[in-house]
Parts: C-alpha cells; sequence; structure tokens
C-alpha cells in the first residue's frame, strides 16, 4: 500500500483481498507478510477447542483483564487498535477465534506477544486448544508456526477512518483536550 | 557455567589484533573439506586459551560454516533438516525481508558471497601486517596440503586512522557498547543491559526464556556454538560529508547533524542525551557513564537524540517500544576493510566500508528482527522513515530531528551506506569442529 493512500484518513475505503490475503507473497521472518488495509493490520485466528476445555479458556479472558488494569501499558508495545476473543460452535465443535487488530504486521512482533503471554501466564491458554506444541515452553518456532497454520486471512476490511494508528488517534484526542483546556483557561 | 575450553574466543574476546582477514572458502570435495577442517581445528582459538593468552599467542583462527558447507562435509539430511530456517535458507533467500532492495539487493552482492560454493568462513586475526602475512601464509600451506579447498575471496580488515580510537569510515567511535554475559565475571556498566544468559548466544545453554531451547542436532555439533550473521557494507563517505555540509552551515553545525544521525557524538561517543549541545570527551571516554541514560524518562521525545537515530533504534532503551531488549541483543565483531579516506579529500570512488559478523543463538529472533524491524521497517514509531546510518534509505524516506517548536524534517534522505555482502554461517565448537572432521 502507498503511503499516499494513508493520508487520506478522512475519506472511508474498503479493500477486497484475494484468498491468499495478499496481493503479493512477501515473507516476514516466520512466514507471508499481509498487506495494511483500510483497517489496518490484524490477524483471525481460529483453532478447535480440546473437549472439557471450555471454561478453562474463558478464565483466561478475566486474566488479561486483571493484567491490564495493573498495568495499563501491559500489552503497549504490541501496538494494538482491538483484541476480540470468541468461543464458538457452529456444529463442528466448540472453536477459539482470536482477533487483533494491529498497527504493524504481527510478523515483527510475534516475540514480543509470545513473551507478554508467558509473562502473564496467558500462553497456557493455547494449551486447550487443539494442535498446540506440547513443547511450546523451548519452541518457540512451533509455536509461531501454530498460530500461522491457524490463521484465517480477511477477503474484505474497511476503514471508517482508513491507515490511522492508535498512536494518532490517541495524539489527536490529547491535542483536543488540550485545546478545550486552553481555551477554558483563556475564560 | 559455559564450557570455554570448547568455545571458539570469537564472540567471547577480542584478541590483540589490529588486522584481521575473512577468507572465504569452497571445498571441491568432502574429503579435503575435512581434511581441512581437522587440520585447522588444532590451531582454533578457544575461548579460554586466547582470553589467558599473551599477546605472543598466535592461535587467533576461527572457523564458521555456511549450509551448504554442512551438507558438503556430508552432515546427514535429518541432521541438516533441524537447523533453523533462515540458516537453511541462506542470507540472500531473506533479501525482501531484510529490506535489501534496489542496490542493496544480493544480485549486487561482492565478493561471490551469494554462491552456491560458498563453504565456510576462515578468520584470521593478526596484531601487524607482518603477522597477517605469516598467517596468510600458514593458511596457504594448508590449503596446498588439501588442494581441493579453495578461497573464493578475500578481505582485508583493517582499522583507520587515527588509531586512538576505534572508529568506522564517517568517524564514528565503536565498541561503546556490548553485550556481558552471566558467569563471565564481567559486570554490567551503569545503564548497560543485565547481563545476558549464556543460551542467547551459545547453543545448549538457559536463555533468557529460562529454558534450553531445542538444538540442532546432533548435540555435540551443535552445543557451543553460535551462529554469525554476516553483513558488508560499503560507505559512502563523500555522500556522508556533502549531507553534513548541506545540512550544516559551520564546523559545530555539521558535528551536530552527525551526531543526530548516531545519537552520540562522531569522534567521542558522548551520548546525546546526556550532553545534547556539546560533545564531552570525558564522558563518552567513560565507560562508567556513557551507558548510564535512558530515552523513556530522560528523552521521551527525542529532543535530545532523535528517536530514528541509529543507537536509539538499535537499542531502543524504553519499555513503550519493547520489554523483550535483552532478547534482541547480538555480539558484533568486525571493523573496516578499504582505504581511509582524509577529512579533507574528494571521494576517491574506492571501494571502503564495514564488514561485520553479528553472534547469536536466534537469527530470526536477534539478527534478523534489528535489521529488518527496528533499522528498515519506515512503520517503526510512525516516522516512515529507515536508520539514517545502517538504513536502506534510498532518497524516499526523511529524518526527522525533533525540536522545539516545530519537529525539523531533513527531506531525501540518501543512502550513506550499500549492502554488498550477508551470508549466514554455524560457528561451531571445538568439539563441533572434530565432530566435522569426522564425518563420513
Amino acid at each position: 500500500m502507498s503511503n499516499n493512500s494513508k493520508n487520506g484518513w478522512s475519506t472511508p475505503a474498503a479493500l477486497a483481498l484475494p484468498k491468499e490475503g495478499y496481493f503479493k507473497k512477501e515473507d516476514g521472518r516466520y512466514g507471508p507478510v499481509f498487506p495494511q488495509t483500510p483497517a489496518n493490520y490484524g490477524f483471525t485466528i481460529i483453532v478447535k477447542v480440546k473437549p472439557g476445555r471450555e471454561e478453562a479458556i474463558r478464565e483466561y479472558g478475566k486474566t488479561i483483564e486483571a493484567a491490564v488494569k495493573a498495568n495499563p501499558e501491559f500489552l503497549g508495545p504490541l501496538k494494538l487498535h482491538y483484541l476480540r476473543w470468541v468461543l464458538f460452535d457452529v456444529g463442528s465443535g466448540l472453536h477459539f477465534m482470536y482477533q487483533g487488530i494491529f498497527d504493524t504486521d504481527f510478523d515483527k512482533y510475534m516475540e514480543d506477544a509470545i513473551a507478554l503471554f508467558h509473562s502473564s501466564g496467558v500462553t497456557t491458554v493455547f494449551v486447550n486448544l487443539e494442535g498446540f506444541p506440547e513443547d511450546w515452553k523451548t519452541n518457540i518456532p512451533a509455536v509461531t508456526k501454530f498460530f500461522r497454520e491457524h490463521q484465517r486471512p480477511s477477503f474484505l476490511e474497511y476503514g471508517e477512518y482508513p491507515y490511522v494508528s492508535a498512536e494518532e488517534v490517541k495524539k489527536a484526542l490529547k491535542l483536543k483536550a488540550a485545546f478545550s483546556e486552553m481555551l477554558d483557561q483563556m475564560q | 557455567m559455559l564450557e570455554l575450553e570448547d568455545i571458539q574466543h570469537y564472540l567471547l574476546t577480542r584478541p590483540h589484533a589490529t588486522i584481521a582477514q575473512y577468507n572465504f572458502i569452497t571445498f571441491r570435495s568432502a574429503e579435503a573439506g575435512r581434511n581441512w577442517v581437522n587440520a585447522l581445528s588444532d590451531i582454533v582459538g578457544n575461548a579460554k586459551t586466547v582470553m589467558a593468552a599473551s599477546e605472543t599467542d598466535m592461535r587467533w583462527v576461527s572457523l564458521a560454516f555456511t549450509f551448504n558447507g554442512l551438507r558438503k562435509l556430508g552432515l546427514d539430511e535429518d541432521s541438516l533438516a533441524t537447523f533453523p530456517e533462515p540458516f537453511r535458507q541462506g542470507m540472500a533467500a531473506r533479501a525482501q525481508m531484510f529490506g535489501d532492495t534496489g542496490r542493496n539487493h544480493p544480485d549486487n552482492w561482492e565478493d561471490k558471497i551469494t554462491s552456491e560454493d560458498l563453504h565456510a568462513v576462515v578468520i584470521l586475526f593478526a596484531r601487524d601486517k607482518a603477522e597477517r602475512e605469516r598467517c596468510i601464509k600458514q593458511h596457504d600451506e594448508y590449503l596446498k596440503d588439501n588442494p581441493g579447498v579453495e578461497i573464493l575471496s578475500s578481505l582485508l580488515i583493517e582499522a583507520v586512522p587515527p588509531l586512538e580510537y576505534v572508529h568506522e569510515h564517517f568517524g564514528y567511535r565503536d565498541r561503546i557498547t556490548t553485550p556481558v554475559i552471566e558467569g563471565m565475571g564481567i559486570e554490567a556498566t551503569p545503564g548497560s543491559h543485565a547481563p545476558s544468559k549464556p543460551g542467547e548466544f551459545f547453543l545448549g545453554y538457559p536463555d533468557d526464556a529460562g529454558v534450553i531451547p531445542v538444538q540442532p542436532q546432533p548435540e555435540i555439533l551443535s552445543k557451543n556454538g553460535s551462529f554469525l550473521g554476516y553483513r558488508k557494507m560499503r560507505e559512502h563517505v563523500g555522500a556522508f560529508r556533502d549531507f553534513l555540509k548541506a545540512n550544516g552551515k559551520t564546523p559545530e553545525e555539521q558535528e551536530l547533524v552527525a551526531a543526530k544521525i548516531m545519537g552520540r557524538w562522531r569522534k567521542t561517543g558522548a551520548p546525546l542525551v546526556l550532553c545534547p549541545d556539546k560533545d564531552d570527551r570525558e564522558l563518552g571516554f567513560d565507560n562508567m557513564r556513557n551507558n548510564n541514560f535512558d530515552y523513556e524518562k530522560m528523552d521521551p521525545h527525542g529532543y535530545a537524540c532523535p528517536v530514528t537515530s541509529h543507537v536509539r533504534r538499535m537499542n531502543v532503551r524504553d519499555s513503550r517500544v519493547s520489554r523483550i531488549m535483552n532478547r534482541r541483543l547480538i555480539i558484533r565483531r568486525g571493523g573496516t576493510y578499504g582505504p581511509y579516506l582524509p577529512d579533507d579529500a574528494p571521494d576517491d570512488g574506492a571501494n571502503r566500508g564495514i564488514a561485520v559478523f553479528g553472534g547469536c543463538a536466534d537469527l530470526a529472533r536477534q539478527f534478523e528482527f534489528l535489521i529488518s524491524v527496528w533499522a528498515n521497517d519506515p512503520e517503526f514509531m510512525e516516522l516512515n522513515e529507515r536508520d539514517p546510518f545502517a538504513g536502506s534509505n534510498d532518497g524516499s524516506f526523511e529524518l526527522t530531528i525533533p525540536k522545539r517548536p516545530i519537529k525539523k524534517k531533513l527531506k531525501g534522505l540518501n543512502a550513506f551506506t550499500t549492502v554488498t555482502g550477508g551470508a549466514y554461517f554455524f560457528l561451531p565448537g571445538i568439539k563441533g569442529l572434530k565432530y566435522l572432521a569426522s564425518l563420513k
């Protein structure tokens, strides 16, 4: 995506993507890199849950909530906009969907993510999923491969304010707050 | 505790050398290659002896192999498959990920470094020119005995004047920051990273995650080994000096532009965070102070040290950017090649630059991350910029210097450097070398 398209934040944009999730194959360190879209970067990982593990997984929602509450900067290095964790069963057994919207391709910060989840004990949520490598503690390449293999790329992404980073949104809101404060002071 | 008698000295100590030669080697036959490895393995310096060595000990040879080299020596396919993917593919195959495009593309690389026939590198250190001649002659004797082993290319590494401090061709002082390894009896200087676990650099030991990661097989080959990422970068000294002149009216202003590119003052290495307006020689050479700073608290906006400067990108020192900085470290070895260009001389077009090996345990997590993300990712900190010193710049990027009231943008930043070589090597332990020599 050219940098020019990023200047058009005020014009909503949609982008249809080929089946593979990218127009031209470009490899990152661990596999294909997916392009920036009007909804920035991200992934959708869908994996089948091992039988009887639903409650264990739901508990991890609270673990993340507590970790961010204790340290609001906890997930900062991942350059996230949003995370969504969903459990669903449409007839083929319970599945876990992990969707994230980022300001960077996840290939770049894979080790940061694994380390953050590891430090908060969240990595173990994944042991409740089918196919998660048994030797995940010592075999980061296998963990990376697991996430890669279960990534389901989008075929459409839309942004009401396309290509804008979370940092830019926060700066704009800070600026707005600073301006209102300034106007108050001038009364 | 590190098995120092089995680890090649290369990443653990710096011999008293001012000169080195890299010989890039090809094996015409497996047998010849194994004989050569066997002969050299007896004179490869291990860390224990080199660290204890007097200045007269000359066993400063290091030996490392490409993936094709291990295969050529006869390592079986099952074992080869246990080596990590970056090493198996080789650096040139991963050029796009690195950002090695345009004139940095492997098609333009020198020294036959991308040849399928590149099997090994032998690094010869010498205290002076006479000693280098002796080492080269001795190595030539080994080659005479093993006619199936040939030198594909050679590169002479030699310090450039003034010799009072180590620096590259642009004049930037080097070797100010280097990782310290736990259990080596060396304390990290104030402000430096805490000592790394041995497994960050040597295979077969616990790393900073507290576990011994899965290792290539067999263990006798991988234990005490490291991976090396080699990069040769040509430095365009004339273009660099022109840039300084175009952006600074006086020598003082030019020196400040040079410092803003690096994040440290050129001749002393004094960090901009601690002395933003004027160089401070005493501070630069004081190891107890020259790393004792951070960015997060002391310079969050980069008014002193630009966020995009080389040292701030390569060692981010900011937990808002990374909390696993200690997992991105490499041990750098190498130096300058090519003739010195005096300060007042016009660029003569000669090939000069730096040729560096980055040692680590995990090429993707450490070496590749540093170059592809922290140096070359234009999205780093939303700058739309690459590392102004080491990044692959082509005139389309900028150099942002944060400044009140409005930041200053130096536009059309051209590359002062071109990547002209790169390869991956495995640096085995001494037992690993013997194992390779004994393959059938």
